[in-house]
């Protein structure tokens, strides 16, 4: 008996989900547990192990296609067992449209049975339409005998589809008439790209932003973080165990300051505000084509080379499109860094639905007076973005201040 | 051009082939002076003479023997047989002799002949005498077999069967023979395995043979007044069957529908069915695949009767108009 490769739900609000790429071909032999696709969600590309040992077979979803959670993909054959056509209804729900939000919104009806447990009734033709027309043969009505779907109804259902969802690419750009025709190429928009659009875009028009800026005195700390590297043994392969970087500090730092201003450790819930325990810091990560917001969960309660360590695992798999959603889903804060960049100052947009971002700009040399002297000095503007809705201009201050007095003074992130 | 009934047509390609190739001759039970039960050989006797026109003694079996030895021999006999319900006495040899030697002995012979059978109902000829057993020996490799339904198309299609290397069987439908149509003088071949769109439509195909052609046409014709748009393709040969023309068109109009005379379980129609749902078509199928055949009976003397028991224009009309509307 065949064993289906399901299509699994690996981010919470996800219906449907897009295969980027097949490890194996129709016909390979495969192993249970081994690598056999990837699925692209909004944020990350998704590994997926083969559910048994046998001969992969019928490949219903193509790389690049799109089918609904929960649907068969493929399957596999024990060896030497006689392979069968795909399941036409497990064949139906396959779309290769090139936006899975189409296939979800065309799609209400997920399960691909009716509702007395029958497979739906199509014609060969219908079903056909269906697959070209990314529609699922179970949402659509059927008008024939007994309820059959026909080319007349898929087609109907179609042309009612537009107003649902526009179908993309189905009329040329409003924006591409703009600039002439040639001088543009076009680069099409990934689950990624499109997931940054419409959180930024929901988060900047629905969130009331206020922005608070503090000047930092890098001082102590570049001596301090000078002294804990240099003093940092050297491991089996001779390298020292730790360097840390300005970032570690700075991490360690808002998540003490959140735990030192409890309100703002927040995030607003339509009609409550979750006030949280641990301080779990997101770090925006810029990787090819966009960017992943991985989360040091209880940072609070972490070593700085505790947070060092876990801050390059977590960019290199971020940069590696391999982050799973545990790992860049909550936190009550972000930081985003473009220091390195020489940005000396920003604001930030708050990532939903996190109260808080802190635009760190780079370490700047200037003279500042101290006892009516010029001393030169590091200085760092952060700036922090705040939504007005659970974080008040004086929580936000407060919690800047006190971010601003553990940097100044590393020390208090020991008492 | 001047017109020709079907059996005329028919007896201007047999004269054709005798005045081209001496080795052309006919037999068969009153073809001679009687003419032929149908009046299709008619007064060929008088200008070919009896050596090439020859009665023969009421045995098929025996008639199919000398048809099967004089073709071995280099002879191309063209055998007429006076019903073609008659098959059946001489099936030893059509099926075991005529369609086999040449694939038994190497392909180092052929058997060039031809068999006429007046086929079909509707003559009042009762059961023995008005069956359609087309779709029997269409299941023979080896043999091939044609149902000419216009004038044009059995002179054509004879004269292509006469030149054939192998057993070419004619299904002549009984009431085709004083049809009238266009027909041109000179000789000309119609290629047999070739199937004919006999009329362009876009709703749904209906694979007719023989006399079911026109009464698919004349059905066609009533639903056009309807908006519901026919393609009729007469598919002259039952083997080798023409499929892709048939693929063609269903991809086109996304039904199916095939009318013949014979018996509908295991009939023409049977096999046309099986082989679009086993193709590319499949995937163009807009409604299941339709068979209007014979019924399950042998045809029945009464008039009326006999009438019922093959497809009629009411009948197909009804059909067709459920299948393109969606209510089968």
């Amino acid at each position: 008996m065949a064993v289906e490769v399901i299509l699994p739900r690996v981010d919470m609000d996800m219906a449907t989900g897009k295969i980027s790429k097949w490890h194996h071909k129709d016909g390979d032999k495969v192993a249970k547990g081994a690598a056999l696709f990837e699925i692209e969600t909004d944020k990350a590309a998704m590994e997926i192990d083969a559910p048994a040992d046998g001969i992969l077979r019928n490949i219903v979803v193509t790389e690049g296609g799109t089918a609904a959670v929960g649907s068969a993909v493929a399957w596999i054959y024990a060896e030497g067992e006689a392979v069968t056509a795909a399941a036409p209804a497990a064949a139906a729900q396959v779309t290769n449209a090139a936006t899975p939000t189409a296939a979800a919104t065309a799609a209400p009806v997920a399960s691909t049975t009716t509702l007395n447990g029958e497979a739906p009734r199509a014609t060969p033709l219908a079903r056909r339409l269906a697959r070209q027309a990314g529609l699922s043969i179970a949402a659509i009505t059927g008008s024939g005998p007994r309820g059959r779907i026909t080319a007349a109804d898929v087609r109907s259902t179609e042309e009612a589809k537009p107003a649902a969802a526009p179908a993309p690419a189905a009329t040329p750009d409003p924006v591409q008439k703009l600039y002439a025709p040639g001088s543009f190429e076009v680069i099409p928009v990934d689950g990624m790209r499109r997931t940054i659009a419409a959180r930024l875009t929901e988060s900047k028009q629905t969130v009331p932003h206020f922005y608070l800026s503090v000047t930092c005195t890098l001082t102590t700390l570049m001596a301090t973080r000078e002294r804990l590297n240099a003093a940092a043994p050297k491991g089996a392969d001779g390298q020292p165990l730790w360097k840390l970087s300005i970032n570690d500090f700075i991490i360690k730092a808002m998540a003490l300051a959140l735990q030192k201003v409890p309100n703002a450790n927040v995030t607003w819930a339509g009609d409550s505000i979750l006030q949280h325990k641990s301080s779990d810091v997101g770090v925006a990560v810029a990787v090819e084509g966009g960017l992943f917001t991985p989360v040091i969960r209880n940072a609070e309660g972490k070593t700085l080379t505790t947070i060092s360590t876990e801050m390059k695992e977590l960019a290199a798999k971020a940069r590696a499109r391999k982050l799973v959603p545990s790992e860049y889903q909550g936190g009550t804060t972000a930081i985003s860094n473009l220091g390195m960049y020489g940005i000396e100052q920003f604001t930030a947009i708050i990532n939903p639905p996190q109260a808080t971002i802190l635009a760190v700009g780079a370490a700047v040399d200037r003279f500042i007076p101290v006892k009516g002297q010029p001393v030169l000095a590091s200085q760092m503007n952060c700036t922090l973005s705040c939504d007005h809705r659970a974080v008040d201009g004086a929580v936000g201050a407060e919690f800047l201040q006190a971010f601003g007095q553990l940097i100044e003074e590393p020390l208090l992130m020991l008492a | 051009m001047r017109e020709l009934t079907y059996a005329q047509a028919i007896q201007e390609a047999l004269a054709q082939a005798m005045d081209a190739d001496p080795s052309v001759f006919l037999m068969g039970e009153d073809i001679g002076v009687y003419g032929g039960a149908f009046q299709v050989t008619g007064d060929l006797v008088h200008r070919y003479g009896e050596d090439r026109v020859m009665d023969a003694p009421i045995s098929e079996l025996g008639q199919a023997g000398v048809a099967v030895g004089a073709a071995l021999a280099g002879c191309k006999p063209v055998l007429e047989f006076q019903f073609s319900d008659f098959a059946t006495l001489a099936m030893e040899q059509i099926v075991n002799q005529a369609a086999k030697l040449r694939f038994m002995l190497g392909g180092k012979v052929n058997v060039p002949l031809v068999m006429r059978f007046p086929a079909g109902s509707g003559t009042g000829a009762a059961a023995q005498h008005s069956q359609s057993l087309d779709a029997w020996l269409a299941h023979v490799p080896g043999l091939k077999v044609i149902q000419p339904s216009t004038p044009a198309d059995v002179k054509g299609m004879l004269l292509a069967a006469i030149d054939d290397p192998d057993p070419v069987m004619v299904f002549e439908h009984k009431l085709l023979y004083k049809m009238k149509g266009e027909v041109p003088e000179e000789p000309y071949r119609i290629a047999i395995g070739k199937a004919h769109v006999a009329r362009e439509g876009r709703d749904v195909t209906v694979v007719a043979t023989s006399i079911m052609v026109h009464k698919s046409l004349e059905a066609a014709q009533i639903l056009a007044a309807e908006d519901i748009d026919v393609e009729v393709i007469d598919l002259r040969t039952l083997r080798p069957i023409d499929t892709a023309t048939i693929i063609e068109s269903v991809k086109k109009t996304s039904r199916l529908a095939c009318v013949y005379e014979g018996v509908k379980t295991l009939g023409i129609g049977s096999e046309i069915s099986a082989r679009i749902a086993e193709s590319e078509a499949f995937d163009y199928l807009d409604a299941p695949i339709l068979r209007l055949g014979g019924v399950e009976s042998p045809i029945p003397y009464n008039p009326e009767l006999e009438k019922a028991a093959v497809p009629q224009v009411p009948g197909i009309v009804e059909a067709l108009r459920n299948l393109v509307r969606g209510r089968m």
